[in-house]
């Protein structure tokens, strides 16, 4: 069974100036342990797509199951219970709170989850180690590099051990090489298991992923494998081409 | 998430924006401190009120001998004597409900006692002041009918009078003088302490009437039988005022008043006097209820106004509380306990402010203020509820955004 079950799946705006078809009827499967790229212009339906499949947006049309889960009869409260069981968000802006520091960040799913205290605790801490931020588990966001900042992002998104990272446009915020270093943090979880969905208008991000799939005017016209380009290795060239102190830890 | 760690969250949130928190509080805190200032004074008249007629005596009416007109010159209250204890005689056999009718009659004097003298008031009265006074002895005895009769050189002094002739030696049965005539302790009056206008009523000597007229007033009232005031005590509340009709109509008929004469006498009703006191606290305390109910509603306004703002300046916060997996009734309670925070924290600071302002009234106007348990939970309480009540509405527009609309929001 795959992780994501995408059938003839459509959503539809009523707008004053008439309906407008944000996406229509796409059926696609995500394997779980994928790394998935999804690409398109600006309303091509990528990001329709992406609130859908994040069951932040419920469809018009078409069936979608995530995880065995028909996510279409779901209440507003059961959509919620997936989002903070299954799903991790990835912003382009991070969306980190600016008042409390990253470890209560990151506890932030597990909160809305019921856990206690001391629990969040000792697994924020574990995700901030996975993403190389231990040392910085009570800075605040504002005391933090950009590329950071993501990366307590991507901690937050990981510690309710979702099955799906969604990423909306995870380095249109950061310099081209701390935007590499985001992307080889994800291809590390993606072999670790982790099942990741990159949304993005930039070929350069999508050269990164195992299979890529392309909107255009809300279909699907595109999909595609390839081998991906190894962020790592890119890091590495990159830091011998112009030697660059390490940005983050 | 608990309740502990909610109200943390909104601390810091409110403490985010200390400037802007605080001035939305001032609504609440104006509206609490005039809530706390207005039951602290009401309640504080009230007690006054009931620790006067308590240290008085209830139902009491006196009657002071009054104006008279000689050759057109009105010589004003006290100025004559046109009373006489056969009036106190009279009023107590004729008017309906009396209880006591007593003669008075109070003048200054020096007691000397061995080395040392004391200026007291010297009260020359009868067994009827006991009774009217609600005030008993606590040694000795009071003046026997015959000792009053006879007009004896007894006297029962008071605590303070007791303490500064006597020091720690018993008074009972020693001779003191008064004007160079010699008076023997037969008792010594319970502790009264203060009267409501803060007189000392301990620092007294009473002497029997008529010793008291012809041997410390002297002449001028050996002659006739007249006295300063009567003091009569009704047996209730209800029966004072048909009391006091009855006792003008009586006294003027007694003292041969025509028609058109004015009253030779003035007749006051203390308790009436004292309820004087609770009217005008009355007045305070209810102008204080419409500030406070005015600030409590415009304040309640502002923390509504306020949580709105709140609302649209963390839409983002929202959209990602939601995205994490915040139901709507999280978003709502996060909301509504922070505007119930700072509505409570208003609260808080209102009540500081509140006994703040009633102990300067108190000590302005010269009455006391009283300050309760229930009082300060109920002040506590509203505030809250107004933070549930117009927080309300903030909250449940945050719970109702769209987490896509809030998280695409700049």
């Amino acid at each position: 069974m795959p992780l994501i079950e995408v059938r003839d799946l459509s959503r539809v705006y009523d707008l004053d100036s008439g309906r407008v078809t944000a996406l229509g009827g796409v059926s696609l499967d995500i394997e779980a342990g994928e790394l998935v790229a999804v690409m398109g212009p600006s309303g091509s339906g990528k990001s329709t797509f992406m609130n859908l499949v994040g069951c932040l947006d419920r469809p018009t049309g078409g069936h979608y199951r995530l995880d065995g889960a028909a996510v279409e009869t779901l209440s507003g409260d059961g959509l919620a219970e997936l989002r903070n069981r299954k799903l991790g968000f990835v912003f382009q802006q991070f969306n980190l709170l600016p008042r409390v520091d990253a470890c209560a960040n990151v506890e932030l799913p597990m909160v809305y989850a019921g856990l206690d205290g001391k629990t969040r605790r000792e697994r924020a801490l574990n995700a901030l180690a996975r993403v190389g931020l231990a040392e910085r588990a009570h800075h605040r966001p504002m005391q933090l590099s950009g590329g950071q900042q993501q990366r307590v992002a991507i901690a937050r998104a990981l510690v309710n051990q979702p099955r799906l990272l969604l990423a909306d446009e995870p380095t249109g915020a950061l310099d081209s090489r701390t935007a590499l270093e985001i992307l080889a943090l994800f291809q590390d979880l993606n072999r670790e298991g982790v099942t990741v969905v990159l949304v993005t208008h930039d070929a350069e991000v999508a050269r990164h992923a195992r299979r890529v799939v392309r909107f255009r005017d809300g279909h699907v016209i595109a999909d595609i494998r390839q081998e991906p380009a190894d962020a790592r290795a890119a890091l590495a060239v990159h830091d011998s081409a112009a030697p660059m102190p390490e940005a983050a830890e | 998430m608990s309740l502990i760690e909610a109200i943390r969250s909104a601390l810091s949130a409110i403490g985010a924006n200390a400037l802007r928190s605080a001035l939305t509080m001032l609504g609440i805190i104006i509206g609490v401190a005039a809530v706390i200032a207005m039951v602290a004074i009401g309640s504080g008249a009230r007690e006054r009120v009931d620790s006067q007629i308590k240290s008085l005596g209830a139902n009491l009416a006196i009657i002071q001998a009054g104006n008279v007109t000689q050759g057109g010159v009105r010589l004003g209250a006290g100025a004559s004597s046109t009373l006489t204890d056969e009036d106190a005689r009279a009023v107590a056999a004729e008017v309906e409900d009396v209880v006591a009718s007593a003669s008075v009659i109070t003048t200054r004097a020096q007691a000397v006692y061995a080395g040392t003298n004391w200026s007291t008031t010297i009260t020359a009265t009868d067994l009827d002041f006991f009774a009217a006074r609600e005030w008993g002895l606590a040694e000795g005895r009071l003046f026997e009918p015959e000792e009053l009769r006879r007009g004896e050189i007894v006297a029962i002094i008071g605590q303070t009078v007791a303490k500064n002739l006597f020091g720690d030696s018993d008074p009972l049965g020693q001779m003191f003088r008064i004007r160079n005539v010699p008076f023997k302790v037969i008792g010594v009056m319970a502790g009264k302490g203060q009267s409501a206008l803060g007189q000392d009523q301990d620092d007294v000597i009473f002497v029997p009437l008529d010793t008291g007229r012809r041997r410390i007033v002297g002449r001028n009232y050996a002659r006739d039988r007249s006295v300063q005031t009567i003091m009569v005590k009704f047996a209730s509340e209800a029966a004072i005022n048909p009391g006091i009709e009855q006792t003008r109509a009586l006294l003027r008929q007694r003292h041969r008043l025509m028609e058109d004469q004015e009253d030779d006498f003035i007749v006051r009703n203390l308790t009436e006097i004292a309820n004087t006191a609770t009217a005008a606290a009355s007045t305070l305390s209810w102008l204080l209820a419409a500030v406070a109910g005015v600030s409590l509603l415009v304040g309640g306004i502002g923390i509504m106004n306020i949580m709105l703002v709140s609302v649209t300046e963390r839409t983002r916060e929202i959209g990602l509380r939601l995205a994490v997996g915040a139901r709507q009734r999280d978003v709502l309670s996060q909301f509504l306990i922070e505007a119930t925070t700072l509505a409570t924290i208003g609260g808080a600071v209102g009540i500081a402010l509140g006994i703040g302002a009633a102990t300067a009234i108190a000590r302005f106007a010269g009455w006391p203020f009283v300050i309760s348990p229930q009082t300060i939970l109920i002040a506590v309480g509203v505030s809250g509820l107004i933070g549930v009540f117009f927080g309300f509405y903030p909250a449940r527009q945050a719970a109702r955004l769209d987490p896509i609309e809030a998280l695409r929001r700049e």
